[in-house]
């Protein structure tokens, strides 16, 4: 104890100020500012001219791409903190994504808020305040950094969650969410303290070259990462930690769900390749087939129920946990040699770029659509075809991208994730690889019937009247559907990013 | 040009889509028209691919171009054409503006020109595309390309039963080219890194291992033979083609069922010939289990177009025979096969269509007096029959013919024995196949109509029907007569992939 004292006081009196690269934290301190400026003008601006809230945060969310791009530009790796904070070109790829995310989600929750009368400022503030865990997630090189930005981007993420708060589904997801979420946060830093009991450091780094070095301790380090990735399995949704995606989606609302189903999942994704990669790579005998379980389960079990769902969300909740399963395969497979490991990582990053694509899109058709039919049934989408055009070859272009057929993004996606299996090369990589193949078939055949209620089913009530979509939605469904196809018919778009996006090196 | 003709002869058709897509949807005569004029344009670049190909050069890729597309994973823009791409692609050309003369004003409900001609155009896309890719990761999305359009075809405009019909022919070609794409991948990564079919075609059976060739060879013999279809997974196509649109049927009979032929000419033997040897009894058996099979469903059915569904089968099992053979006669046969099928069958579609429009059903016990009320119509039919039935002087003879004639004497290596007696069941199946054929046509075409038509107005051929008809009459006679047109095509390309085939027996 009293070495302990003697320890912090020492460290105390010889505390230096870190250098601190503002330019390096300038996306972050830009939304910072932006958070702030939403939460005054929220104060000042009177209740019928909300909106201009709402275009403030979005015009801000904008405005802390450039800090991205000129990092870009620049294009040399900042370290900070002594390993804890790196700014690299993952990093730069995944806050782009979060942040293009968030902008998206703003585009499509514009009207739903106003319309619904739910607080707009505050609902800006706190999706704003999420954005910004998501894109400490990106740069997290350290177990308390990584832990810290998990809890930044998911508090406000159970507040909006319940945001319909006269709607008791609403208040059940928020609070579902929230326990699970806790219980998971809560696993998981048990593991985390148990791997700095063992390593007696935090940051990834040097966990990992510890690991490379010290064999010892098998038995605690493989509870520690079981610990580890089960509360980012809670997190990512993989079966069997799911239970609580369909209904806290189904329940809080479409745009909130739509932000959970992809950029929290991302950052769950983002987070474990983080601690898993730089981490624990020498312990991949114990992650790589706890990984290769939880995919081949998640996909299986989140298509097959998927297939039996006649509300439009609840289907979409359970694809987005079968795509969580196919975004896990690469995990499975990335500790089986040195060219896997990087053909892994390029297909987790490509994967989750395209997937944000299509799985928004494909939220914002149905957010669309919800505002006539006022209903969240596949059936409300029947005869779509005959008075809204537009939307139903968007939602199709969704659906079947989800489904991984060519020429639309999510095929690129698919492919990357079956190169990445086929890399690895090994008889349970291949069983992986065609274990998601058999899946895609099956889950072609809820996204077909999507299609087929909206192509070739009668309109439900003869209500044919058209569907008027407010601009800013309109934005965001041109934004990604733009991205879903562009990227299917001329794959470099994105590869690019994946290619340049690796947390380690080659060897 | 001389670069630009064949990604001119893909993505045509795609500028047609996006014109017709900006064009209102009330102006009919002028989608029709658009998507008329995109056809002949396409097949202009056809035209002019036909003129300036060399016919002494037939076994190398002509008008090839190399370019980067996907560099991250060495996926390249490789397009060529030889002589086993020709034939296929202009046969696809052909057929498509056949398709938008016939649908001219014969739109099934609901109707919507507009939609169905778009679709036709991206078919035509992905077929041309898939003729003449050279890179597989660019094959692959041709060949995937053209489920949608279809399954649309099939699902909206199809007949009663047409969402189980669609859904069923994506759900099983999806799967097979699942485990093709997963096929193409351990290709790449077991045989030097490279999607190239050329290059495989030279690496790939020196640098695998016997084993891995079986088991890449397997994945993609589900794809392909999925497509083909081979017996049992043929049980996609009756459905689909009973509910398609009859320009669906034609399309699906006459070009897509041929992506599976082709893919096995083009990359499953000559890329792994070893295990083509190892998997050729077992083609060769589920080949003549098909032709016989097909020919007693073709027996048992009411619908004239599940009939000739199920005759296509048969047909397809003649072609694949003659592919299991490993002989250049045999793969000769089968390209004749598949250019002879294509015509036939896609004529016979068109006219089961135009009969099932007139009387309202397509029920062969229903119909009947055929050459009493619409004799030309009713004549037409006769000769496709014939056709069919592989009657000499037609196309049909030498796409059967040579493919029994091949299993007489199949390549090295391969049981004699065996192939001797798929020789003699196939033989068996040109039986049935005349049986059922004639039997069929008696039906329909002979004696006077029944009670319920005897008044109604039958009107013979309209005039779209001619225009897109007489070309592939003409057709079927011309191979018929000078079967050499096509050999003498196809036979350097084939040649090359036999000699590769045979070094392997050795």
């Amino acid at each position: 104890m009293l070495s302990l004292l003697a320890a912090a006081s020492s460290s105390a009196s010889s505390f230096k100020a870190p250098i601190l690269d503002y330019h390096a934290f300038a996306p972050e301190i830009v939304l910072t500012g932006v958070i702030v400026l939403v939460l005054l003008a929220d104060l000042l601006v009177p209740e019928d001219r909300k909106v201009l809230v709402t275009n403030l945060a979005g015009l801000g969310v904008l405005a802390s791409l450039i800090p991205i791009i000129t990092l870009a530009i620049d294009g040399h790796d900042r370290t900070m903190f002594g390993g804890a904070y790196v700014v690299d070109h993952f990093a730069l790829v995944m806050k782009g994504l979060f942040i293009a995310t968030g902008y998206v989600v703003l585009l499509m929750s514009t009207n739903y808020v106003a319309d619904g009368d739910y607080y707009e400022g505050e609902f800006s503030f706190l999706l704003l305040s999420s954005i910004l865990g998501m894109t400490v997630m990106a740069s997290a090189r350290d177990l308390i950094t990584i832990f810290v930005a998990l809890e930044m981007l998911s508090l406000p993420a159970y507040m909006l969650a319940g945001w319909r708060k006269r709607d008791p589904k609403s208040n059940e997801a928020a609070l579902k969410y929230y326990l699970l979420g806790v219980l998971s946060s809560a696993v998981m830093l048990y593991g985390m303290s148990l791997v700095y009991g063992v390593a007696g450091t935090t940051v990834l780094a040097d966990i990992g070259s510890f690991f490379t070095q010290f064999d010892s301790q098998p038995g605690i380090i493989t509870v520690a990462l079981l610990m580890i990735v089960i509360g980012f399995a809670f997190k990512v949704s993989a079966v069997p930690f799911h239970f609580w995606a369909p209904d806290t989606y189904e329940g809080a609302p479409t745009p909130v769900t739509a932000f959970l189903s992809v950029a929290s999942k991302t950052a769950g994704f983002v987070a474990l390749m983080e601690i898993l990669y730089v981490g624990f790579l020498s312990n991949n005998n114990v992650w790589g087939p706890l990984c290769w379980v939880l995919a081949a389960i998640t996909m299986t079990v989140g298509n097959l129920i998927a297939l039996r769902q006649t509300n439009i969300v609840r289907m979409l909740a359970y694809s987005s946990i079968a795509q969580a399963g196919y975004i896990l395969v690469p995990f499975a497979v990335a500790g089986e040699n040195a060219h896997a490991l990087i053909t892994a990582q390029k297909a987790s990053v490509v994967y989750l770029l395209i997937y944000t694509a299509m799985n928004l899109g494909a939220f914002g058709v149905v957010i669309a659509v919800a505002r006539k039919t006022r209903s969240g049934e596949i059936k409300s989408f029947g005869g779509l075809f005959t008075y809204a055009p537009g939307l139903t070859l968007l939602m199709t272009a969704f659906m079947f991208s989800l489904a991984g057929i060519p020429p639309l993004g999510g095929w690129f996606a698919k492919l990357f994730m079956f190169s990445a299996a086929l890399d690895a090369g090994t008889a349970p990589a291949i069983v992986l690889a065609v274990i998601a193949g058999v899946n895609s078939v099956i889950a072609l055949f809820y996204y077909a019937s999507v299609a087929r209620e909206m192509w070739m089913s009668p309109v439900p009530d003869g209500d044919v009247t058209p569907i008027r979509v407010p601009p800013a939605l309109a934005t965001a469904l041109a934004i990604t559907v733009i991205v879903t196809v562009a990227v299917g018919v001329y794959p470099p778009l994105l590869a690019k990013l994946g290619d340049v996006a690796t947390l380690t090196r080659a060897f | 040009m001389h670069d630009w003709v064949l990604s001119l002869a893909i993505f045509t058709p795609l500028i047609g889509v996006v014109i017709i897509m900006l064009t209102p949807k009330e102006n009919e005569t002028l989608v029709k028209s658009i998507a008329l004029l995109t056809t002949l344009v396409t097949a202009g670049f056809g035209g002019y691919i036909l003129k300036n190909f060399d016919y002494d050069r037939t076994k190398t890729l002509q008008f090839g171009v190399n370019k980067q597309w996907i560099e991250i994973i060495g996926s390249r823009y490789h397009v060529g054409i030889d002589g086993l791409s020709l034939p296929l692609l202009i046969l696809s050309m052909f057929i498509c503006i056949l398709c938008v003369i016939y649908s001219w004003d014969h739109f099934p409900e609901p109707h919507n020109p507009k939609a169905f001609l778009a679709l036709i155009l991206i078919l035509e896309t992905g077929m041309n595309g898939t003729f003449i890719a050279e890179d597989l990761i660019l094959f692959f999305v041709f060949f995937e390309l053209v489920l949608l359009p279809m399954y649309f075809m099939i699902g909206v405009w199809g007949g009663a039963n047409r969402q189980y019909a669609s859904i069923k022919f994506f759900l099983f070609t999806l799967f097979g080219s699942a485990l093709m794409i997963l096929g193409f991948l351990a290709l790449y990564f077991r045989a030097g890194h490279t999607f190239d079919i050329p290059t495989l075609v030279q690496n790939a059976s020196t640098m695998l291992p016997h084993n891995s060739q079986l088991w890449i060879f397997g994945a993609l013999f589900m794809g392909f033979a999925i497509k083909v279809p081979m017996f049992p997974f043929h049980t996609w196509l009756p459905d689909a083609h009973t509910e398609a649109p009859t320009v669906g049927s034609v399309i699906l009979a006459a070009i897509l069922l041929k992506l599976g032929t082709y893919g096995f000419v083009r990359i499953a033997l000559p890329v792994l010939p070893d295990a083509a040897h190892s998997f050729a009894w077992f083609i060769g058996l589920l080949a003549v289990i098909g032709i016989i099979y097909g020919a007693l469903g073709c027996l048992a059915q009411k619908d004239l177009k599940r009939l000739i569904a199920f005759s296509s089968v048969a047909h397809m099992g003649f072609v694949m025979l003659g592919i299991a053979t490993l002989t250049s006669f045999g793969i000769n046969a089968a390209m004749f096969g598949m250019v002879a099928h294509g015509l036939i069958t896609g004529m016979l579609f068109f006219v089961a269509g135009s009969i099932g429009e007139r009387y309202g059903t397509r029920e062969m016990s229903r119909l009947g007096g055929l050459l009493v009320q619409a004799p030309k119509l009713g004549w037409i039919l006769g000769f496709c029959a014939m056709a069919s039935l592989g009657l000499p002087g037609l196309a049909g003879f030498w796409g059967e013919f040579p493919a029994i004639l091949s299993a007489f004497n199949p390549a090295a290596g391969l049981s004699v024995v065996l192939f001797r007696w798929y020789m003699v069941i196939a033989s068996i199946g040109t039986v049935f196949a005349a049986g059922y054929l004639l039997w069929m046509f008696q039906r329909v075409a002979f004696g006077e109509p029944r009670d319920e038509f005897a008044h109604a107005h039958i009107h013979d051929l309209h005039t779209p029907e001619w225009i897109a008809w007489t070309p592939m009459l003409l057709g079927i006679v011309a191979l018929g007569v000078f079967p050499a047109l096509m050999f003498k095509l196809t036979d350097g390309a084939v040649q090359q992939i036999g000699h590769s085939l045979a070094m392997v027996a050795r």
